[in-house]
């Protein structure tokens, strides 16, 4: 069945009897690149984002009191001279609040009650009528705690011997396919077992063990987290917050308070970037709650620079024991991984990324005797949240190493063995999910190709006599959406009297281009011009169910919304044009914001028709105002055996791809400078081919970033590097010379023209392939991210004599 | 304590009354309601609030990260912040460049390295991609990897060159 056939059954069952033939698709915007249909406001510095909304001299300015120990009971708070200080209008604590909450396992309170559980924990909050009042009054807020020892490292939190860091596990509220583990710190064990670990093991030339880690990382959004919340007469709460996740806030946030969500409402104006660290909800509770005894007054909640660092998200850290056979041939025979997650003081979001780890936790290769435990481990850490790869940058940390290592002692081509490996059509991955059509093996070639992976490495930037040396490196990747299996999209499409059309959708553009796809979605889908459509960003109140920006899910799921929601306002205004001009459906189209008929040749403006309605021969009226409607949700994904891991259907899909790099590594400094990264993505098909490509290149930095210079040091649980300075991330100075970006197309079967996303994945195989070609430039295997320049030079002096 | 202050901002003066400890970026974005400046990080370390300065007695602008000048300090200043470098609708050669080549993305660091790199034109007209990443060094962006921005930067530089034959 074509892509076309395909979607015109997907109008027929939800919209009308009715279905749009084939040849209406012309395609003529899927695979073009309009600009940035929001660039001007960005460019202009009209773009509004939360911080810039004004709330007047009402406003209230809140600050949170933050745990100064990682771990401890509170035995006693006072909060009776903080709110003495004239100037301070609310102060809240956990008697106030004492509900729990969570995304996947509701482990968090909005304010620490009975214990502290990491250094930044929240235990209380202030509203002020100036900031610099709300500070005083978080300094006199007295605390006394009685300190307990910590579990700084997710091996030995995992040990009977660890002190438990929540003792109540067995309470929990958990989703179904999340495995806590009572009087343990393992809040989920997701285990996949396949095959025969003996016959594997026997079949095996080589077995060999390797153990990788990666700290935590925080996602660095150039804004930090920040919104307002104000309650009105009638007690409803209006969320002003640079979010993901509008939609899975309003639910959060209104369970945690036990509020009716038609009593909240969250609204999202553009974002200052995300990367999963704005997903679901981590401070914006706490001002609601201050909201809710401000008594009208709006009250801002606004994280430093410093917060941002370990108060809201951090991507968790993993240590990684992996364990792999393979033959002489280079085929993999048995795989056995450890991934102990750190999955710091609150593991509400980090149990779902555990699960991604575990039934992706091969890597992108069929493996037939598989065993594998993935252990969200609780820490004395900050909280573990969703980043940009959901696990899969962590875990192909080691996976991607360890091919090449393998490679290596066998005497084998990396390629090679890549190419050997990689999940093809058909192929059962490790949970018994067969392998959709994947351009994994297409990425791996052309990466491998553009990077002049088969011939010598080009001259030295500074010429013979440096102390430099060069070498290549590869890394290949897959990753689902990890996410419920039922996540919802939905979408409308309005017409407006000029002809114009209005799209409202509840997924949120952070930066990737999600407003230009939906606009290019609609407007293929409907018969108009770009220029023609409006996006609106997100308001609870106003706009449809999305379940969350995150997953590289919206250009599939939501996309797929958007487009019926078009096909369906252009099947509402055909069937009125049709009756009107007494003329066969099938005769009529759209194109260009006019109706015209191919039989009559008669031709009419949207804009007297798609409000108006129209007139029939004998002077009565049709039609209406056009608002089309579109969901999606996948309704295929089936549950996984606790046990085995085992079930027909684990995820939607896997995005697939490959990278490829060239480093100069300094011998006398240790100095890894990244010249080139190939990046090769199976994306299905691409709406929005520049966009694509931006993701990549963006992705790519991101990952080298990652690589060669980033961690939150925790010294027995203490960030000591919580700022730009001590923190770096890549500079314009490090990017690198040259990006190149491959777009790979086999189409996915349930995406909007084929679509599947690619937010994500362009960091995932970055590290490794960096590290695979610092290894190739000089002979040292960097086990442990990031890849400093002092790590380097340490190894290197080992091996000099 | 207050202090009063003269600013010429984007062409318009005013006389402020001003925090002691208030910074030049809280003048703009609290009492200016000039927004497009951002505030990324309060130290002086991601440039999302870099406006262009022309100190008292200077004879040209150059790029200062906002949050770093106290506002007093700022007394006599003439000031182009984001919403000022377009003019009567012309949008800068470099904002047409950033749409164009796709140099933005969730737009928050935009404002500060488009003021940056005009401060870098307005000095060097024909920089090299050395110069240009040089110049950009203290600007912070998450999203695009910078090399968009390089060229965006490059296609100004070369539409500006074309304007000046």
């Amino acid at each position: 069945m074509t892509r076309d056939q395909e979607s015109g059954a997907r109008s027929q069952e939800s919209a009308s009897s009715f279905q749009l033939p084939a040849s209406n698709r012309k395609h003529s915007l899927i695979g073009t690149s309009p600009q940035r249909i929001e660039g001007r406001a960005k460019v202009t510095g009209a773009a509004t984002y939360v911080d810039d909304m004004q709330f007047g001299p009402n406003l209230l300015h809140g600050m949170l009191k933050h745990s100064p120990i990682p771990h401890g009971i509170i035995v006693r708070i006072d909060v009776s001279k903080a709110r003495a200080l004239p100037g301070v209008r609310v102060v809240v604590t956990g008697e106030d609040f004492p509900g729990y909450t969570g995304l996947y396992l509701k482990d968090r309170r909005i304010f620490a009650l009975d214990r502290v559980r990491y250094v930044g924990d929240t235990i209380a909050a202030v509203a002020a009528d100036t900031p610099e009042i709300a500070q005083q009054a978080v300094d006199l807020i007295e605390v006394e705690f009685e300190p307990l020892p910590g579990v700084f490292d997710p091996e030995f939190g995992a040990s009977p011997e660890a002190p438990l860091i929540h003792p109540e596990l067995g309470n929990y509220e958990a989703v179904p396919f999340i495995f806590p583990q009572p009087g343990t710190n393992v809040s989920n064990w997701m285990k996949v077992r396949k095959g025969d670990m003996d016959k594997g093991w026997a079949e095996a030339d080589l077995v060999y063990e390797h153990k990788y880690r990666v700290p935590h990382i925080q996602h660095v959004p150039l804004e930090t987290h920040v919104c307002v919340a104000q309650q009105d007469v009638n007690g409803k709460i209006t969320l002003w917050s640079s979010s993901q996740s509008p939609f899975a806030q309003r639910n959060l946030i209104a369970k945690a308070l036990h509020i009716s969500h038609s009593k909240l409402r969250v609204i999202t104006p553009y974002v200052g970037g995300g990367f999963g660290c704005k997903a679901g909800v981590s401070m914006e509770g706490a001002a609601v709650a201050l909201a809710m005894n401000a008594k009208g007054r709006p009250v801002k909640l606004r994280m430093t620079r410093e917060e941002e660092f370990y108060t809201t998200f951090v991507r968790q850290g993993l240590v990684a024991i992996i364990k792999m056979g393979m033959t002489q041939e280079g085929r993999i025979t048995a795989v056995h991984n450890r991934f102990y997650w750190d999955g710091g003081a609150s593991t509400e979001y980090g149990t779902n990324i555990t699960r991604a780890a575990g039934y992706s936790g091969t890597g992108p290769y069929y493996v037939p005797n598989i065993h594998i435990d993935s252990l969200c481990v609780y820490t004395n850490h900050p909280v573990g949240g969703a980043m940009r790869g959901f696990g899969m940058p962590e875990i192909h940390w080691g996976i991607e190493q360890h091919i090449d290592q393998m490679a290596e002692k066998l005497g084998l081509d990396p390629v090679q063995v890549r190419l050997i490996n990689c999940l093809k059509d058909g192929d059962e991955t490790l949970t018994g999910m067969i392998m959709h059509p994947t351009g994994l093996s297409q990425c791996i070639q052309k990466a491998a190709e553009a990077i002049g992976w088969t011939s010598p490495p080009a001259p030295l930037l500074e010429g013979e006599g440096s102390h430099k040396r060069r070498g290549k490196g590869l890394a290949a990747m897959w990753k689902a959406p990890a996410m419920p299996p039922n996540p919802g999209s939905s979408a409308i499409v309005r017409m407006n009297e000029d002809g114009t059309a209005t799209v409202s959708i509840g997924g949120v553009d952070i930066g990737q281009g999600a407003l230009t796809a939906m606009a290019q979605l609609a407007a293929e889908g409907l018969g108009v011009k770009i220029e023609d459509v409006r996006v609106n960003t997100v308001d609870t109140d106003y706009s449809p169910y999305e379940w969350q920006t995150v997953a590289s899910r919206l250009t599939w799921s939501m996309g797929n919304a958007v487009l019926q929601a078009a096909e369906n306002a252009k099947l509402q205004i055909l069937q009125t044009v049709a009756e009107a001009w007494n003329e066969d459906i099938n005769d009529l189209d759209i194109i260009d914001g006019q109706v015209v008929s191919y039989r009559s040749e008669e031709s009419r403006s949207l804009r007297d028709i798609a409000v108006y309605g129209m007139q029939r021969p004998d002077g009565t009226w049709i039609g209406g105002p056009v608002l089309g409607r579109g969901n999606f949700m996948p309704e295929y994904v089936t549950p996984l055996d606790p046990e085995t891991g085992q079930g027909p259907r684990a995820v939607v899909h896997f995005t697939t791809g490959c990278q490829a790099v060239e480093v100069e590594v300094d011998e006398e400094t240790g100095e890894v400078q990244v010249l080139k990264i190939v990046s090769a993505y199976d994306v299905g098909r691409a709406i929005n081919p520049d966009m694509v490509r931006t993701q990549m290149e963006g992705g790519a930095v991101q990952g080298m970033s990652t690589a060669l210079l980033e961690g939150i040091i925790l010294q027995n649980g203490v960030p000591r590097n919580p700022n730009f300075t001590d923190y770096r991330i890549a500079t314009a100075v490090d990017a690198p010379l040259e990006l190149e970006s491959i777009i790979v197309e086999v189409p996915q079967d349930d995406g909007p023209f084929g679509a599947r996303g690619v937010g994500e994945h362009p960091m995932v195989p970055t590290a490794p392939a960096i590290a695979n070609a610092v290894y190739n430039a000089v002979g040292i295997r960097i086990d442990s991210m990031p890849i400093t320049s002092e790590k380097v030079w340490r190894e290197l002096a080992k091996t000099r004599p | 304590m207050n202090h009063d202050i003269h600013l010429i901002v984007n062409g318009e003066a005013y006389l402020l009354s001003v925090p002691a400890h208030h910074t030049l970026l809280q003048v703009l974005r609290e009492q200016l309601v000039l927004t497009g400046t951002k505030n990324g990080c309060e130290a002086g370390e991601c440039g999302a609030c870099a406006v262009l300065v022309k100190w008292p007695g200077a004879d040209h602008a150059e790029p200062v990260n906002s949050c770093m000048v106290l506002a007093p300090e700022a007394d006599g200043a003439e000031i182009v912040t984001i919403e000022g470098l377009a003019h009567d609708e012309q949008l800068d050669p470099l904002q047409e460049a950033f749409i164009t080549t796709g140099a933005t993305q969730c737009g928050f660091c935009t404002p500060g390295i488009l003021v940056n790199a005009r401060a870098l034109l307005d000095r060097t007209p024909d920089p090299s991609e050395t110069e240009i990443r040089e110049a950009l060094v203290g600007n912070l962006c998450r999203c695009t990897g910078y090399v968009r921005i390089i060229d965006a930067i490059e296609m100004a530089a070369r539409a500006g060159r074309e304007v000046a034959r």
